[in-house]
């Protein structure tokens, strides 16, 4: 196979090529270590932090819905201090690029994180979640307000220098107007989307299926809302996304970059084929072969209308 | 671990719900231990989406055996494969069985499907252990008797053996083990497991719990199968640090 080129560029930030695992589908990297060649992959995105650990959510915490599923984990995460001692170790070793991604439930948490970790080398970015939908204080409440996703990009950047990368979400109007006030405030790029609200019910004991009532759905049923949502903020930002929502195979990464994603996040295809990444890499190289394309990059944001 | 692509060699009917799947899994077949689990995907469509967890019923050679209900829409298409069909087997999962130790008496409880993994601990069981089981079902037409030993039957209606639940009958009888060193090996509903984990702990008896738990890749990542945890203010991983857990570890 003749290896093209597919890196791309996330402001600062250079991929080998644009196929990340995306936040909360890996954990810190360990598990699917075992089933996957990561080093193949552009980077990973590693599992919420936050500045102390959180236990997450009682069960159940997911449930199964036509071509998705609904989950609320509740950012169950270590903490930085742990995630310091026993996580960036393992990370170091992994020969690819390591994005970090912060949740918190005030602004000052954000900034806190972000100083701590701001002197590892092994963290190249900053992938900030103003967006879960699963936890009582943060998440959503700033991800759905433009003066909170502006201050938090604003005082982040002002502590760290490496990439910083916005996680949006599209439970609001006008996810564009987002992605603006990012790049305003001196973000480098926004990933597009974290999950949509949504729940399910049992109809016999007529209870919510998941402890938390609702939860994030993920998986191909969001596709075309996730296309839409990065297809939106293209046409009217100019500001690297990187494109998240049901990318089950290297064609929907295909159509992901094609509407204007210079990236791709692949999260629930993880659980099901835990070397679906590498797999993507190979299917996006045999792309570029039968097209005659010298760099996968040209075809970012080459759609036509 | 292995991600395996199974052939089916066969599939049938034991009774009128319950189905034995064999499959030629080499991999997987050569390494897998009682207890442990291996989550497959039943179709290549995104329908159903996410893959089904099975706990290993037996080991035949190359081939893997796994027992289940027709539950719902994975297992529905699950039993209608047909021979030389293919299915994507990952595993093996989680942690299995511990059956080295210094007890005289295996006493294995079950509840219906919750028998799946006890034919594979009594065929690796070593030969000086004595084996008991135990099994509880709704009635007559739901008994699971495959490869058991020394079987006890209680079922909710009285249709065949004790009249009442396992846990109960289990209390019947123990007397009849007081000059054994006993070991509980327990599978089946909730309810259950926290009835043998209640009864363990009054008798001061080793009980390991075989859990279930709503799960999505099984290996860790989702985070999906949280168990509360008895020693520290958090989860144990179902998959990952389970599914078997010393019964005095977990919160029913």
């Amino acid at each position: 196979m003749n290896q093209k080129d597919l890196s791309v560029q996330i402001g600062g930030l250079h991929l080998k090529n644009p196929v990340l695992l995306a936040s909360g589908t890996v954990g810190y990297g360990n598990e699917i270590s075992k089933f996957t060649d990561i080093s193949q992959l552009g980077g990973i995105v590693t599992k919420s932090l936050s500045l102390k650990p959180r236990r997450g959510n009682p069960p159940p915490r997911i449930v199964e819905t036509p071509s998705g599923m609904l989950n609320a984990i509740g950012l169950a995460n270590v903490g930085v201090e742990v995630f310091i001692k026993e996580k960036i170790p393992f990370l170091k070793e992994l020969n690819t690029t390591i994005i970090c991604n912060i949740a918190a439930s005030s602004l000052e948490e954000y900034v806190e994180c972000t100083k701590i970790l701001e002197s590892y080398d092994t963290i190249n970015a900053f992938e900030i979640n103003v967006s879960c939908p699963n936890v009582k204080e943060g998440g959503l409440i700033f991800g759905n307000d433009l003066d909170w996703v502006g201050r938090i990009t604003e005082k982040v950047r002002a502590v760290t220098k490496k990439t910083l990368i916005i996680k949006l979400s599209p439970n609001v109007s006008k996810i564009s107007d987002f992605a603006k006030i990012v790049k305003e405030e001196g973000g480098d790029a926004v990933s597009a989307i974290n999950t949509l609200v949504g729940t399910a019910f049992d109809i016999w004991t007529r209870k919510p299926k998941i402890k938390n009532i609702t939860g994030g759905l993920s998986g191909p049923a969001i596709k075309p809302v996730a296309l839409a949502k990065v297809l939106e903020i293209k046409r009217n930002v100019d500001i690297p996304i990187i494109g998240i929502g049901g990318i089950m195979n290297w064609q929907d990464a295909v159509e992901f970059m094609i509407t204007g994603a210079s990236a791709i996040q692949i999260g629930t295809v993880n659980f099901i084929n835990p070397n679906a990444g590498v797999e993507i890499v190979n299917g996006l190289n045999t792309y570029c072969e039968k097209l005659s394309l010298n760099r996968l990059s040209d075809i970012i944001g080459s759609f036509r209308l | 671990m292995y991600d395996e692509k199974a052939r089916v060699e066969s599939i049938e009917k034991i009774i009128s719900n319950t189905y034995l799947l064999r499959v030629y899994s080499p991999l997987i077949a050569s390494v897998i231990k009682p207890g442990q689990f291996c989550n497959i995907k039943v179709s290549d469509s995104n329908f159903p989406l996410l893959r089904r967890p099975f706990s290993i019923c037996e080991v035949e050679g190359n081939y893997l055996h796994f027992m289940f209900d027709v539950h719902g829409e994975g297992t529905r298409l699950l039993a209608k494969k047909n021979k030389n069909d293919f299915i994507d087997v990952l595993g093996p999962l989680g942690n299995g069985f511990t059956l080295n130790g210094e007890y005289t008496t295996a006493i294995i409880v079950a509840g219906g499907i919750g028998i799946a993994p006890f034919p594979f601990l009594i065929q690796k069981l070593s030969v000086d252990k004595k084996v008991a089981c135990f099994f509880g079902g709704r009635s007559k037409e739901n008994v699971i008797d495959y490869k058991m030993k020394n079987i006890s039957i209680a079922t909710d209606d009285g249709s065949e053996g004790f009249k009442g639940n396992v846990v109960q009958l289990l209390e019947n009888e123990f007397h009849k083990f007081s000059d054994e060193k006993v070991r509980i090996f327990a599978c089946g509903p909730t309810p259950m497991l926290k009835a043998i984990q209640d009864f363990s702990i009054k008798q001061n008896v080793d009980c390991q719990i075989s859990t279930e738990c709503a799960m999505a890749c099984g290996f860790g990542i989702c985070q999906g199968c949280p168990i509360e945890s008895t020693e520290e203010d958090g989860y144990y991983l179902v998959c990952k640090d389970g599914p078997v857990f010393d019964s005095k570890k977990v919160k029913l």
